[in-house]
């Protein structure tokens, strides 16, 4: 932080460097060595882009993408989490749950796609199905980390000092987890992100970005494709820039958690 | 699982004949959730809840996973699916090594790749799978270099990260001692940096592992076990796909205990690096 004439400087370099890669890409399309169809230049990406947005048929792709991914993240925490919780307080429970999630983490959601098609049909279920799929288990066992990993003096501190479970769970063990549970969210977003692309492209329902990057290839559209991947690609920036940013700021960050994890 | 496994096994070694059933424990408890699972399956499958072509029985799923073995079609599916991921890896860990290396030891090379890099990397790799399918055609070649671009960034993130985590005092005490660059960077940076670099491996395989699969059902390759799968979907075999599915799950942990563990305990954990 303490040096940002060093910052902007490398800000400087980076975007040399990107307008030089943009500069020879644009140069090589306009060679016409490649087709047009197939190497469009910038312009009329952003063309493609621009009149996207503006007609509206890009934010609804985005709005259908984003639906799925939230649905099937929240299905994810909300069973993922107390699982977690559960299987790092209760030896029992671990012990039923950890080979089971051993055994399916290995499989790649997409995987399941086929099957998923067969079972529920095509469209939104499946893709929600396969979000949660790929969401769950970075959750699980980043939730059932931070719980074990809570130091056992500050447990035994808390009960010295005469919590009950309830206050133990919620002042002790919660904020004590919280960097690892952070941790699982962000992995189980990009995770999700990921595996809705794919799910979008297989199972193709009429909406969602991933859809219109296949539905493009079709058509030879790779304006659009380029596009759709600007926007893919910006979304999950965003993300995991301000959202899981702001929420380690406000919970982290000010328990004074990271430091702990980082070292 | 495999700490609480691993603790109690060689806790019941060390203690020998009284503890010998303390195994059997460990055994048993790592079966019994899945006698519960596939027990609960086959009620499910036998109550005649679902069709059967779409639910079938776990003895369905097996005579097909048989069958296909002794014809030796998964045979075949596997070894070509095993053969584009390794093909695809082998690209990205020669690549993306080398490039972090670069960017690690190198202020200009850092500047001009970390930004490219930079960009690509939160795009969600499938999501390039239809461009390189219109830039390179469907089938082996696509894929291949679809797997090996998904898996260069987090081993080119990684080696990067971990060449500039060398400890600077290891690096001016080698060239007080007179080490010249090809042994400096042979004795001190290159095993320096190896724990950061295998995790960047591992990472990578993972993340091909989990995109080969999903573009082969993209790609339209003749043989693999994507393809396997979503070829079955035409004619509703659903004991094909869950056999398919069973492979999967076990190559995949496969890759990970064998490749992976095997070769840290070679390597870094030899040298001291990691405990």
């Amino acid at each position: 932080m303490s040096t940002d004439p060093k910052r902007s400087r490398s800000t400087l370099r980076a975007s040399v460097t990107l307008l030089a890669a943009a500069a020879l890409y644009e140069a090589i399309a306009r060679t016409g060595y490649f087709p047009p169809a197939l190497m469009p230049t910038l312009p009329s990406v952003w063309n493609a882009l621009f009149n996207s947005l503006i007609d509206g048929t890009m934010i609804m792709h985005a709005a259908a993408t984003m639906y799925r991914v939230m649905v099937g993240l929240g299905i994810a925490v909300a069973v993922g989490l107390p699982l977690g919780i559960l299987m790092g307080r209760f030896k029992p429970i671990e012990h039923f749950f950890m080979p089971l999630v051993s055994a399916l983490m290995p499989i790649p959601s997409l995987a399941w796609v086929p099957v998923f098609i067969l079972w529920f049909g095509l469209g939104n279920t499946v893709a929600i199905l396969i979000v949660v799929y790929a969401a769950m288990f970075p959750m699980v066992l980043n939730t059932w980390a931070g719980v074990r990993a809570v130091n056992p003096l500050w447990l035994r501190a808390a009960g010295a000092m005469g919590a009950d479970e309830r206050r133990m769970f919620w002042k002790v063990i919660m904020p004590g987890a919280s960097p690892f549970i952070i941790t699982g969210l962000r992995q189980a977003f990009l995770r999700a992100w990921i595996a809705v692309i794919g799910a979008e492209f297989l199972a193709a329902s009429d909406f969602g970005l991933g859809w219109v990057i296949f539905d493009a290839k079709e058509f030879l559209n790779a304006d659009l494709m380029l596009a759709s991947l600007i926007v893919i690609g910006g979304i999950g920036f965003l993300f995991e820039r301000l959202v899981f940013g702001s929420i380690e700021k406000a919970t982290v960050e000010r328990w004074g958690m990271v430091q702990m994890v980082k070292g | 699982m495999a700490d609480a496994t691993t603790d109690t096994g060689a806790f019941a070694a060390l203690s020998s004949a009284p503890q010998r059933d303390a195994r059997w424990r460990v055994v048993a408890r790592n079966v019994f959730p899945f006698v519960v699972v596939f027990g609960l399956w086959e009620i499910v499958a036998r109550s005649g809840m679902f069709p059967p072509r779409l639910f079938p029985s776990l003895v369905t799923v097996a005579r097909a996973f048989v069958d296909l073995t002794l014809s030796g079609i998964l045979l075949h599916h596997t070894f070509d699916t095993l053969l584009r991921l390794f093909a695809g890896f082998f690209l990205a860990a020669v690549v993306g090594v080398t490039l972090g290396i670069l960017m690690g030891r190198s202020r200009r090379a850092e500047d001009i790749i970390l930004p490219l890099v930079s960009i690509g990397a939160p795009i969600p790799g499938l999501a390039y799978a239809p461009l390189f399918l219109l830039w390179f055609g469907l089938g082996n070649k696509s894929t291949v270099l679809l797997v090996a671009f998904v898996s260069a960034f987090s081993v080119i993130f990684n080696t990067w990260t971990g060449v500039k985590a060398v400890k600077e005092v290891w690096v001016r005490s080698a060239q007080a001692m007179g080490a010249d660059d090809r042994r400096l960077f042979v004795k001190v940076i290159l095993p320096g940096a190896l724990p950061y670099i295998l995790t960047g491996l591992r990472l990578g395989l993972a993340q091909a592992w989990r995109i080969l699969v999903g573009v082969e059902m993209l790609a339209a390759v003749p043989w693999g076990l994507g393809w396997m799968i979503f070829g079955a979907r035409e004619f509703l075999n659903t004991d094909v796909m869950l056999a398919g599915v069973f492979v999967i799950g076990v190559l995949g942990l496969a890759l990970e205990k064998l490749v992976f563990q095997k070769l840290e305990q070679y390597t870094v954990m030899r040298w001291g690096m990691m405990t």
